[in-house]
């Protein structure tokens, strides 16, 4: 005897089983039409394979399975697809979804099964791989793909294979039946399974002991073989997987697992048949054993439906007295769902349809308040705590109910049963399982935009510093660049040319077009934009015939977008041709000085592509009138430069006559192009970009004619009239004691350091120039007190008197007054530097640079004056 | 055509809360019987007057809270409530006790709290202990049993019982007297055996008290009939009555006069088996899983046992049920039951993370 072991709670409702057993297997005629949702099982819908207007013959595969864990579906009989629609399913939800509909001829004509006597010399991948094709799934209640459970992974060696003929739901025979009439089949395909799972040591089938016939009709089949027929006490619910486990081998499913963890695999006996007939007859899963039971019923059989046969026409087959019938379950009493309509066809998982009369199945009474009597904890298989569960699904405390271990309640239905206030405990426990279920998502999604936030608040820092490197790189280049200058300058040697300006300039346009796409990537880019956009638009269309309603008229204007797309991906793949390269440069020249190149690039090469499409002479025109543009530009950019005297003025100017360059060609080749296109790019634009040209050569001209010296007093005069407003504008507003006082400091404060900038240039070209006398004590001061816009605006207005008596004077005279200042500064500098020196000064070294240059100064005066 | 749409499952087992109710209530008859055999008709009048006010407080609630009374009503929860306390309380103890206490138990611990299911206290030990602290006089006069009374006096007649009740007439104090739990606590000079010897109350009786080892083999006997018919686990009785029996073994110390009482007299006195069977099994205000009712119980034993001997109460059923009564919650957090599939039981405070 084998052991058993026995599982805690349980109840024992009444079997109510005799009433369908009375009558031997029955059959059904044919129904005028079968529906065949597309996902009977679970894992992802199958995808039709036919269309509407098809002619299918029985068993022949109408939809294919989508993915690892789905089923192909097969039309139980012969006829013609009239739709592939929504319809109400078979499901607790009452939804609808997608099925194939089919009305039936009537002549029941069938395609060749491929049959295989030898069946198990194949090898085992075409076995599993004809079971998968065969669109078997469980046949017991979810409805897994059989192929994929009897694919375990390799590191999970199964040891125990168990067969399902408990059926401990009431009303239920299904199973009984077939055990009791095809005993045979259900040990070949019981060795067919093992076979699959490498003989596992254990094989065998657990039947409830309320089943005598079947049990002697099992074990009689079961002679001469290693599998074992195990009998245990009826209780409800010892046919559910994890239960079945546990009293079979004593062993228990890890929570959150799979039988395979522990080395087991579970299938119903109505599985193995089908595998069986799937494997030896070729024949797919089209058809199947169902308890048609209930008192609302005339005849309470056992019949073999086709798959797809709508339950309206099984239940009038059987005599359904629809008045007396209150609900109509799919399923035993304990687990299974109210149909609303009896439309729905039977399915793969269809093992009983319940017709019940009211005073059969009652329907519950209002439920009372929980007394916490225990009752259900008593009952529950799973050894929780409903009852406390109960109150935490009620009170929505999700922690809670998860430290309760709500995940591992397998909704059985037992301790509803047990409940004296009748609490339907269960539905309590799916909403609060949902809830919790929709809670993880939206935990997922948050955390996942968090993430993302996180990385692009990162991403964003990282592009921030290396912007900030880059720039103090220029600065430092810059300013290597200018002390260059002024060496060269100080040297007596006028400035050749700013190479390295210009190497920078060649430098980033080398990268970007390192950066541009060769034709063939362009060309494979080009396909796999036409690839996604195809990919898209099934998916489009996927969701369209899925969608209801307003989404589906959404989604319709997507497609036609996604369509529209397609069709000018698909051209210009289509026209496509290497790029030249000119073109693809001119598209790089356009980003030389980006930060990041990705984005400029990527639309340069869209506005190459976009060139490609267009005519030549279009394109010319496009490319002149880009050009101009850009040379408006640059022609504007090289006047601030000049303006400012800055040293990229060189490579500006060179950008601006390749540009000019550019468009003379441009033009000459649209002239010689086209003689009938208008000759020139339209006039007006042309005109204000000439006009642009024109402006700013006449500014350069203008700027070019001074000397930097001459220009540099123009700014520190202008710096100086607005310096003067502005402490106006100050002392104004310190009076007024207006907010704007410190703005206006900040301002002045400004205006005043870019004075120095400008001093500091002019000291640079001409050190005796006679607005740099005194400045720097001035600018000292002017940093250091807070009378500070006086104290400039004074020494301002000293540098103003002595430059226009320096005017007057004669050179040697100034000079003479220069030495004399400059003796004087010398000597404040010292005393600073002998001051900074005791102090220990961080500005040490600036003071005795200071110093030195006014010696240099004093030095270069005094060689003057002696040359005068 | 369209059908009801419910989800599964789809059949229940018959019966509702009021048939469990009413199965504790049958439970109570051979404990009343003997009561009232031994005690004469004061006990029965108690439970019938506490039914009746149990009922009336219970619907005057539910009206005022708007609930609908028929249907409450109908869970005998109240009647249970009314038919603990009569027992509970002494026998011809003025009318008012009895309203009073039944009216606390219904009024404050039992809807103040929301109702049923929802009290953390059981209803009648607080409407007991209430009346025992408001009323210590009234509350601590039993009646002798009848194996007490002098020759040719008969048992108290139930219309000179009911006058006593109603009106305080007529001298009653021929048939009062102390309970052995009384007798035993301010026993400070005596062996055990010879307190056995002289007290007639002791003396009446084979094992633990004249009468009241009736009384408490008959709740016994109530108990285990709910037992069978499995209203309850037997885990909280046993518990409780195995710690008393094992808490009063240790103590017994050979019967000497601080002997705290041999294990017979401590389970066989007093409310042990109507608590042990009755009370403690409350299952609202107790510990919900297997494993916490048997520290539910246990508890309670210990605090009969040490309030009975060390402290100032002669019984302590009602204290003690109260005291768990708090610990109940603290219990279940760390008593799951181990689930299916689960290496060990977790807390019910877990978190996650």
């Amino acid at each position: 005897m084998t052991k058993i072991w026995s599982i805690p709670g349980g109840i024992h409702p009444e079997e109510n089983k005799s009433q369908s057993l009375q009558l031997p297997l029955g059959e059904i005629s044919l129904p005028d039409e079968l529906i065949f949702p597309l996902s009977q099982h679970i894992g992802a819908p199958a995808k039709p394979v036919v269309a509407v207007g098809d002619r299918v013959l029985g068993g022949q595969k109408i939809a294919e399975a989508k993915g690892m864990i789905s089923a192909p579906v097969h039309a139980s009989t012969s006829g013609t697809v009239t739709a592939i629609e929504d319809r109400t399913l078979p499901h607790p939800s009452g939804l609808s979804g997608p099925c194939i509909v089919i009305a039936a001829d009537g002549k029941d004509e069938f395609a060749d099964f491929e049959t295989c006597e030898d069946y198990l010399s194949l090898d085992r991948d075409t076995l599993v791989q004809k079971i998968r094709n065969a669109g078997i799934t469980g046949m017991g209640g979810a409805g897994f793909p059989t192929a994929v459970k009897l694919s375990p992974r390799a590191n999970q060696p199964i040891d125990t294979l168990i067969l399902n003929g408990t059926e401990c739901e009431p009303y239920i025979t299904a199973d009984d039946i077939l055990m009791q009439t095809r005993p045979e089949d259900i040990i070949r395909g019981t060795q067919l399974l093992a076979h699959l799972l490498g003989n596992p040591e254990r094989v065998v089938i657990g039947i409830e002991d309320n089943k005598p016939k079947a049990i002697a009709a099992v074990t009689q089949a079961a002679q001469g073989t290693n599998i074992e027929v195990v009998s245990f006490p009826t209780k409800y619910p010892s046919g559910g997987e994890k239960q079945l486990i546990q009293i079979l081998t004593g062993k228990e499913v890890p929570s959150g697992g799979l039988p395979s963890d522990i080395g087991i695999v579970l299938q119903n006996v109505g599985t193995a048949v089908a595998a069986y007939e799937a494997v030896r007859f070729g024949k797919p899963l089209i058809e199947r054993i169902t308890t048609v039971v209930g008192q609302a019923l005339e005849t309470q059989r056992n019949i073999l439906v086709r798959l797809g046969t709508p339950i309206h026409h099984v239940l009038a087959e059987h005599g359904f007295v629809e008045k007396k019938a209150m609900r109509l379950i799919v399923g035993g009493p304990m687990m299974g769902y109210a149909l609303e309509q009896d439309d729905v066809p039977v399915v793969k998982t269809t093992n009983c349809i319940l017709a019940p009369t009211k005073k059969e199945l009652p329907p519950p009474p209002p439920a009372q308040a929980c007394i916490r009597c225990g009752m259900c904890a008593e009952a529950c298989p799973a050894s929780l705590l409903p009852q406390q569960m109960y109150w935490y699904a009620a009170a929505e405390e999700y922690d809670r109910l998860e430290a309760q271990n709500i995940k591992d309640c397998i909704e059985c239905g037992a301790c509803s049963f047990v409940c004296p206030s009748n609490i339907p405990l269960v539905q309590y426990y799916r909403a609060a399982k949902g809830t919790m279920r929709q809670m993880a998502i939206d935990k997922e999604k948050s955390d996942r935009s968090r993430k993302r936030f996180e990385f692009r608040q990162e991403r964003i820092a990282k592009a921030e510093a290396e912007k900030e490197a880059k720039r103090l790189a220029r600065k430092k280049a810059a300013e290597l660049a200018k002390q260059k200058q002024e060496a060269e300058k100080a040297a007596g040697v006028k400035p050749a040319s700013h190479a390295d300006k210009v190497d920078i300039v060649a430098t980033a346009m080398a990268s970007a077009k390192a950066k541009q796409a060769t034709p063939e990537e362009q060309k494979s880019k080009l396909q796999r934009a036409v690839t996604s956009a195809e990919g898209r638009l099934e998916k489009l269309q996927q969701r369209h015939a899925e969608a209801e309603g307003d989404m589906k008229d959404r989604l319709a204007a997507q497609i036609k977008q996604a369509e529209l797309k397609l069709q000018e991906t698909q051209n210009k793949l289509a026209d496509f041709k290497p790029v030249p390269t000119e073109i693809v440069a001119e598209a790089t020249d356009r980003a030389p000085a980006a930060t990041d190149p990705n984005d400029p690039v990527a639309a340069a090469i869209a506005r190459a592509q976009a060139k490609m499409t267009m005519a030549p002479d279009e394109k010319l025109k496009a490319n002149i009138e880009s050009l101009n543009g850009r040379l408006a530009k640059a022609e504007e950019k090289l006047a601030t430069a000049q303006a400012e005297n800055s040293d990229k003025v060189e490579a500006l100017q060179t950008g601006v006559d390749k540009l000019k360059e550019k468009i003379a060609t441009a033009e000459k080749e649209l002239a010689e192009l086209a003689p009938s296109a208008p000759a020139a790019p339209a006039p007006e634009e042309q005109d204000a970009a000439a006009a642009a040209i024109e402006r700013a050569k006449a500014k350069a001209a203008q700027q070019a004619s001074m000397s930097p010296e001459d220009k540099l007093r123009d700014q520190l005069n202008s710096m100086a009239g607005r310096l003067e407003k502005a402490q106006a504008k100050l002392e104004k507003a310190k009076a007024d004691n207006a907010d704007t006082v410190d703005a206006l400091q900040l301002g002045l404060d400004k205006m005043l350091s870019k004075r120095d900038k400008l001093r500091d240039e002019l000291r640079a070209i001409n050190p005796k120039a006679p607005e740099l006398d005194d400045q720097p004590t001035a600018s000292s001061k002017a940093e250091e007190t807070p009378e500070q816009p006086d104290a400039a605006t004074a020494a301002i207005e000293k540098a103003k008197a002595k430059a226009e008596a320096l005017a007057n004077m004669s050179p040697e005279d100034k000079l003479r007054d220069q030495i004399a200042s400059l003796e004087t500064r010398l000597e404040k500098a010292r005393q600073r530097l002998a001051k900074a020196e005791a102090e220990d000064d961080p500005n040490l070294d600036a003071f005795k640079t200071g110093v030195e240059k006014t010696e240099a100064k004093l030095e270069q005066a005094k060689q003057e004056l002696s040359n005068a | 055509m369209a059908f009801m749409k419910m989800t599964s499952p789809h059949t229940t087992r018959a019966g509702d809360t009021g048939d469990v109710m009413k199965q504790v209530i049958l439970a109570c008859v051979p404990g009343l019987i003997t009561l009232s055999y031994f005690f004469g008709p004061g006990t029965l009048i108690n439970v019938v007057m506490a039914s009746i006010t149990a009922i009336a407080c219970e619907a005057a609630v539910l009206k005022l809270r708007n609930r609908p009374v028929g249907f409450f009503l109908k869970d005998y929860s109240a009647v249970v409530t009314g038919v603990l306390l009569g027992l509970a309380l002494p026998p011809y103890c003025p009318w008012w006790i009895v309203v009073v206490g039944t009216a606390s138990a219904i009024i404050l611990a039992k809807h103040l709290y929301g109702g049923m299911g929802y009290n953390p206290f059981n209803p009648a030990m607080v409407g007991y202990v209430i009346l025992l602290i408001s009323f210590p006089v009234e509350m601590t006069q039993w009646a002798i049993p009848r194996t007490m009374l002098e020759d040719g006096q008969g048992p108290l007649g139930p219309w000179i019982a009911l006058q006593h009740i109603f009106t305080g007439a007529g001298s009653i104090d021929a048939f009062t007297g102390a309970t052995p739990l009384d007798v035993f606590k301010h026993n400070n000079s005596q062996l055990v055996e010879h307190l056995y010897n002289s007290e007639p109350i002791f003396a009446t009786g084979r094992w633990a008290g004249a009468g009241w080892e009736w009384v408490n083999l008959a709740f016994l006997l109530g108990g285990v009939y709910l037992l069978y018919r499995k209203i309850f686990t037997w885990h909280t009785p046993v518990s409780m009555l195995a710690t008393i029996f094992i808490l009063s073994l240790a103590f017994y110390d050979g019967g000497s006069s601080h002997s705290g009482g041999s294990p017979y007299f401590h389970l066989l006195s007093g409310a042990t088996m109507l608590g042990a069977f009755f009370i403690a099994t409350d299952p609202v205000s107790s510990a919900v899983s297997t494993k916490g009712r048997l520290f539910y119980g246990a508890g309670i034993g210990i605090l009969v046992y040490v309030i009975r001997v060390w402290g100032n109460y002669p019984d302590a059923v009602a204290f003690a049920v109260l005291l768990m009564n708090f610990a109940a919650p603290f219990i279940d957090y760390y008593t799951l039951p181990r689930t299916y599939g689960h290496d060990k039981a977790r807390r019910a405070t877990e978190k996650k993370d």
